[in-house]
């Protein structure tokens, strides 16, 4: 059976085993289908611990949901009394009598106004709670507390045989049976109604630690089916009896490969260059002021950046007060909230016991249905629980988001040890990515580092790097490494001040050199645009100096046309061709001049 | 006291014909008899025939015997064996 078990993952059921849903959330998983249907179940617990109420539950969802008409007999409260204390949790007793899908009658028995004389029965308990049952056809009925008939009868041996009877006839009729039973000394009952209840018992339990109250629920036996034997708490909240969701078991959620942002691209870069993997938690932890706040505020901003929804469960501060905190990191969380994108829910954590926080929690989740959750912080849930009971209530909680696909951060705050106390080791298992923040301290002063001691599935950085908050946001820098380890703070600074020296003399050697060089090109290229400036002057001169000699020449043959006009020129007509030919050619031509010059001569 | 007024008015709640039933209706005769002859008035209900009634007069225990009147309402259950008691039980101090 215990193979069986194991291979389906799931608790299983004997075949035979009939199981009637009681509605309530969480305890029909636990008990893999709910009650032994047709049988009887015991319901015992202090005062207060909330019999009345799972009974009540059982009734109202078998009628309402499970198409199965319930009798509920009170032997304490009246009838007007029950439909008044559950019209808070949205049971309407009176529309459900009314629609012949529940009978309620109330069995008064006040010894004091009896007298016993004689031999008797309890057949009247018997016709009202069979004429109860037909009316309505019930399949499911309640006894609220059977044990006052105790206090009502003297003769003991009557009542006993009665309640087996009662147990026999209730058998024969074949419904499920919820009667409930105040705890007694040493014993589950106080009159012992285990003896008589076989079937299925359960215990509830209320019970106050340090001032702050918890309810367990256990299923002390079962007979026929398998069931989980922990101790299992719950809560009573508007909604009725919660069992926390127990989910723990199965590992079954999907993984996604989307990657969102941290909303610190120093931060992005460490993990692979691309942030978080969607779906997955996230444990910021660190010492007290090392920005882990900012570093889940940053990451809800960056959510709502995406047209997110995100929840914030602040459990140390309040809405407003991180709100303003954060403006002075640059970040204004204001118009997410205005938006509706990111909201806030805040608790003292010691105002409620773990089991509320966490219900609150997950009803907060399945209402809001945000892609991104925070808890700022985690630790101080452990002030309200042992170490095993936050483990355990993280380990549904870490489940339940991640069923979800919901990304989630969290928010630890550690001592001042060195580095990971015991609750951060256990917490850390849960964990697919944990940021480590801590105080590097050195040369008197404190700064702030940050590296990734895990993150599952993805390539991420194994430098710390220096964490620093300033007006416009927050910024990872990589932390110098000098002799004497790594450097931060005002040691970076310094050391990067003699860097920055080093490489500015470096830079002057360069640029002189440049200089030198732009120098000598600067001269060179004097020297030739002298040198071309002396060719341009000798070039005019040239040119001047050929202008002239044509000037004298055209003079001197103007001249001697003037001496040949002068002679009466016979030949005046021949010399002419060859002058005029002269004069259109220009200056430079050598020969012609000379010839002309010959000519003549 | 009037001979003519019931004084007494009683309901006797049984289960059928069950030998308690028969038992407890003739030893609540015998004691009306003895002790407010003439006083009295019986009415029988059978639960059988009317299980409402159960509920509405809260009846557990079979047989239950209801003193209407005189008030207060009392309450007895048993077979009536024990007559002192039920004498108690009626507040039937003498005869007569």
């Amino acid at each position: 059976m215990e193979e069986t078990q194991l291979d389906q993952g799931a608790p299983v059921s004997i075949p035979g085993i009939q199981k009637a849903l009681t509605g309530i959330p969480g305890f029909d998983e636990i008990t893999s289908g709910g009650l032994p249907a047709g049988r009887p179940t015991l319901v015992c617990g202090g005062p207060g611990c909330g019999k009345t109420l799972f009974a009540m539950q059982f009734l109202v969802a078998g009628a309402t949901r499970y198409g199965e008409p319930g009798v509920f007999m009170s032997f304490e409260e009246s009838s007007e009394e029950l439909a008044k204390n559950v019209a808070s949790l949205g049971f309407d007793l009176d529309d459900l009598v009314a629609r012949e899908l529940l009978a309620m009658d109330t069995v008064m028995v006040e010894r004091s106004e009896i007298e016993e004389t004689g031999e008797y029965d309890l057949e009247g308990l018997f016709l009202r709670l069979d004429f109860a049952i037909s009316s309505v056809g019930a399949r499911r009925v309640v006894l609220d507390t059977i044990e006052s008939l105790f206090a009502g009868f003297s003769n003991q041996a009557i009542l006993r045989a009665e309640l087996r009877r009662l147990f026999r006839f209730l058998k024969e009729r074949g419904v499920t049976v919820v009667l409930t039973g105040e705890r007694g000394d040493g014993q589950l009952t106080r009159q012992g109604l285990e003896e008589y209840v076989s079937d299925c018992v359960v215990l509830l339990d209320h019970r106050v630690n340090e001032q702050v109250s918890t309810r367990r629920l256990r299923i002390v036996k079962y007979r026929g089916s398998s069931h989980g034997t922990n101790e299992y708490p719950f809560i009573i909240d508007r909604l009725g009896l919660d069992v926390l969701p127990v989910t723990a078991l199965q590992l079954r959620h999907s993984a996604s490969a989307e990657r969102i942002s941290s909303g610190i691209p120093g931060l992005d870069a460490m993990l692979g260059g691309q942030g978080f993997f969607r779906g997955t938690s996230i444990l910021v932890s660190g010492t007290a002021g090392t920005g882990k706040s900012t570093i889940s505020a940053y990451f809800a901003d960056a959510a709502c950046r995406r047209g997110e929804r995100c929840l914030y469960f602040a459990l140390e501060e309040s809405p407003a007060q991180i709100v303003r905190n954060m403006r002075s990191v640059g970040l204004d969380l204001e118009p997410w909230v205005q938006r509706g994108l990111l909201e806030f829910q805040a608790s003292r954590p010691t105002l409620f016991g773990l089991e509320m926080h966490l219900v609150t929690i997950f009803r907060a989740v399945q209402e809001l249905d945000p892609q991104v959750v925070v808890v700022d912080p985690l630790s101080n849930l452990s002030a309200v629980g042992s170490e095993n009971e936050v483990m355990a209530a993280l380990l549904r909680l870490v489940d339940f988001l991640k069923s979800r696909q919901v990304t989630a951060l969290f928010v630890s705050l550690t001592g001042n040890g060195d580095a990971e106390n015991a609750t951060e080791l256990g917490v850390s298992s849960l964990m697919d990515t944990w940021l480590s923040l801590r105080n590097l301290e050195s040369n008197g002063e404190r700064n702030r580092g940050l590296y990734v001691l895990k993150s599952r599935g993805m390539k991420h950085s194994n430098q710390i790097r220096e964490f620093l908050l300033t007006g416009h946001g927050v910024e990872l820098v990589n932390v110098a490494v000098g002799a004497e380890g790594i450097l931060t703070g005002s040691a970076r600074l310094s050391q990067e001040a003699r860097e920055r020296a080093e490489s500015a003399l470096r830079r002057e050697e360069i640029e002189t050199l440049q200089r030198r060089l732009d120098r000598r090109r600067a001269g060179l290229e004097a020297q030739i645009s002298s040198l071309r400036a002396e060719l341009e002057t000798e070039e005019e001169e040239v040119a001047k100096r050929i202008r002239q000699v044509a000037r004298q020449e055209q003079d001197r043959l103007t001249e001697r046309a003037a001496i040949a006009s002068a002679r009466q020129g016979e030949n005046g007509m021949l010399a002419e061709d060859p002058i005029a030919a002269e004069e259109r050619t220009p200056a430079p031509s050598k020969g012609s001049p000379r010839s002309t010059r010959r000519q003549p001569s | 006291m009037n001979p003519d007024s019931k004084k007494w008015n009683l309901r006797l709640y049984v289960a059928g014909q069950t030998p308690k039933s028969i038992v407890a209706l003739a030893n609540l005769k015998r004691i009306c008899d003895e002790h407010m002859s003439g006083q009295y008035r019986i009415e029988v209900i059978d639960l059988m025939e009317n299980p409402q009634l159960a509920r509405r007069d809260q009846i557990v225990a079979i047989p239950t015997l209801i003193r209407e009147l005189p008030s207060p309402i009392k309450r007895i259950i048993g077979d009536l064996s024990n007559t002192e008691r039920v004498l108690v039980g009626l507040d039937v101090a003498a005869p007569g």
